[in-house]
């Protein structure tokens, strides 16, 4: 595609945000969360605007240390802008980022509580051919084990599958996967997830508005989606997204395989990103040799990349670096890829954005923003959202571990921070949300109910 | 009106948002422990004793209380440490958050999250068939709750201003009296239903809180007296 060679001449793309790699996603795709751009490979180009995003680091609290490793860096200019550039929408990025995390976890949350077709146990995946209703305790442990396995091992050879496919340049045909699962989320998920809606508040309605109303959807989250569009309403389509495949997960999948799949997968999520042989480190890096955003249409972005003739920012426009924006992929930063979540059913693997391949645009960066990956939004969801169905306490445990995620999050950023990489988002936030939920499931509970029924407050 | 405090005062800054969270979390690991050296101390007890429970879950109640006053000030140390950094960083020397208005913050966050836990299921319950209360409970049980965990929230709120100042200027006194108040808040609660017991001394409590938090502030009777009546 032409548009490739164009692009190789920005090298920016990329730039801005540190995205951690987050491969968590549904089985299929790995989202992640890159980091790329340049600042890693700390490219000191003239036009680089500042993104070198290296240090988006969005959190500030417990910054003392890193202040140090920051704090020298007045060498040259050009850094010294972008560190405090950095820092100061550093906490403004993580907000960025929780609003949509949050914003997912309400509505998976939501749902779960009022609609109960979430919480019927219908039926199991095909990934999951061990069922969990075996008499013994031992049994339903060494099939929730087995059950794992088996999933991890679909994600495994789906992510491998992918960054074989993107490395031999075989790009129509991952584009054709994305745009096929995605078209199948936002089609047949919807579909379901109306009805389903619909029947439980005993609301009537016909085919034909219905057939209307999930067309409309359908067709502008595929055009915002995998093309242009506005960046919130793009962002909403990826949220919504990500809980319909949340939601797909809390109901497919058994108990005890559920919370041993989410551990497995931060565990996989920090190896695949971490080790130099992972798959995703070899994508991010694949993608960053060639200077093309990484599948875009299975990235959050917080900020957005309009392409426009003239550079004008978005948002509030930075000073200096407005000027310089090379068009990088806009539609990079914004895709999510919904369809990650979808490989799970379908298969298919979320496309890689055409976006970047469109013809070369001066893009304008408003903001490094931070790029989370759409997996990881969906196991957080799967996380909150199996508390709320699951848990005795409630609503009690359902808040603990969404703090708890939120906490997870900071902590990741601000490691993003620090390492100025791509990093794994799942492992740090899944592992306390697991420990919070146990253990207010089953230790705060009691206290809380005796508490509550004496009329006690602490 | 918690919420509304934190739409008006914290939802637009950003860092405040964090502050405000992880003083949410620091408050849920507090109750975290307290409640697991609850659960031991039952478990390792006889169930069936009735006393003996009542009296291990006083012992649970003041020992959570002590626990949430030593996570307030680890989060404190930690507050102190962020705040370094962000003068460091920043670009005029100067940090873009003050340490009062942290602490403020942090009391939100710890006030928020117990109030949550206090209220939370009380209202999901609320939501389904009149069942709460059922069993011979006052007939303002829901009223008295939402008082309480009101007049709770404010009160860390408080408590957090003026902790975080009597760390800050040690003045220790100001801290145990903060600790001394919040077990004497929990403790008046050991006396619902009866709530004239609970209710009141904690509101005066909270007004105590309150003037003395105001004053530390930096803020006079005139001050308010000029803003009350729209002076400028």
């Amino acid at each position: 595609m032409i548009t490739f060679m164009n692009n190789s001449d920005s090298e920016e793309e990329p730039c801005n945000e540190r995205t951690s790699l987050m491969s968590a996603e549904s089985p299929p795709v790995p989202s992640y969360q890159d980091g790329l751009q340049a600042s890693e490979a700390g490219e000191p180009q003239a036009h680089r605007k500042r993104r070198t995003g290296s240090s988006r680091s969005p959190n500030n609290i417990a910054d003392g240390d890193m202040s140090d490793s920051r704090v020298p860096v007045r060498e040259s200019a050009l850094e010294n802008e972008e560190e405090e550039l950095t820092l100061k929408y550093g906490a403004k990025h993580v907000i960025m980022l929780f609003v949509p995390v949050t914003l997912c976890m309400i509505v998976v949350v939501a749902t779960i509580k009022s609609v109960r077709f979430y919480t019927e146990k219908n039926g199991q995946l095909i990934y999951t051919p061990f069922s969990e209703d075996t008499p013994s305790v031992g049994q339903r442990l060494l099939n929730s084990v087995l059950n794992t396995i088996i999933m991890i091992s679909v994600i495994v050879v789906m992510t491998v599958f992918l960054v074989l496919l993107y490395k031999y340049r075989c790009y129509k045909f991952i584009h054709g996967w994305l745009i096929l699962s995605s078209l199948m989320l936002l089609f047949l998920f919807t579909y379901i997830y109306l009805g389903e809606v619909l029947k439980t508040y005993n609301v009537a309605m016909d085919y034909p508005t219905l057939f209307l109303i999930i067309w409309n959807f359908g067709a502008v989250g595929m055009i915002c989606i995998h093309w242009k569009g506005p960046l919130q309403l793009q962002q909403a389509y990826l949220i919504m997204i990500s809980a319909l495949m949340a939601l797909v997960f809390i109901k497919y999948l058994p108990e005890w395989s559920a919370w041993v799949i989410l551990g497995a997968i931060s565990i996989y999520d920090l190896m695949a990103v971490l080790c130099p042989k992972g798959p995703l480190r070899m994508l991010v890096e694949t993608a960053q040799e060639r200077n093309e955003p990484i599948f875009p249409a299975l990235i959050y972005s917080s900020a957005m990349i309009w392409t426009v003739g003239m550079a004008k920012p978005d948002t509030a426009a930075r000073g200096p670096s407005q000027q310089m924006r090379d068009a990088a992929e806009d539609g990079r930063e914004n895709h999510g890829s919904p369809s990650h979540a979808e490989s799970q059913m379908s298969e298919t693997r979320s496309p890689i954005p055409t976006r970047p391949i469109t013809s070369f645009e001066e893009l304008e960066e408003e903001e490094r923003g931070v790029k989370l990956g759409l997996g990881d939004f969906i196991f957080y969801s799967v996380l909150v959202g199996k508390a709320a169905a699951t848990a005795s306490g409630d609503w009690n445990t359902t808040l603990a571990c969404f703090v708890a995620i939120l906490i997870g999050l900071c902590l990741t950023l601000l490691l993003l921070a620090v390492f100025k990489k791509a990093l794994p988002a799942l492992p740090i936030s899944i592992t306390f949300g697991l420990i919070f939920y146990f253990s207010t499931d089953n230790i705060v509970r009691p206290f809380m109910d005796t508490l509550a029924s004496h009329q006690l407050y602490i | 009106p918690a919420l509304g405090l934190f739409l008006f005062t914290i939802a637009r800054d950003p860092l405040r948002i964090i502050i405000l969270i992880a003083g949410a979390f620091f408050w849920l690991v507090s109750l975290l422990l307290s409640s697991l050296i609850w659960f031991i101390a039952v478990k390792a007890s006889d169930p069936r004793d009735e006393p003996l429970q009542k009296g291990l879950l006083i012992f649970g109640v003041m020992f959570s209380v002590l626990l949430q006053e030593a996570f307030r000030f680890l989060y404190y140390k930690l507050l102190r440490k962020a705040i370094e950094g962000l003068v460091a960083l920043s670009e005029d020397g100067c940090s873009p958050i003050s340490i009062q208005q942290m602490a403020y913050v942090a009391g939100v966050g710890f006030g928020l999250m117990s109030g949550a836990f206090s209220m939370i299921n009380l209202l999901a319950d609320a939501l389904g068939p009149g069942t709460v209360g059922i069993h011979g409970d006052s007939q303002l049980y829901f009223l008295t709750s939402a008082f309480m965990t009101m007049v709770l929230i404010f009160l860390h709120t408080f408590w957090g201003i003026l902790f975080f100042h009597g760390c800050e200027h040690r003045r220790w006194w100001e801290i145990v009296a903060v600790v001394v108040m919040h077990l004497a808040v929990s403790g008046s609660t050991f006396c619902n239903p009866l709530y004239v017991g609970s209710l009141v001394p904690s509101y005066l409590l909270m007004a105590a809180a309150a003037v003395w938090a105001y004053l530390l502030s930096g803020g006079s009777a005139q001050n308010l007296r000029r803003f009350l009546l729209c002076k400028s």
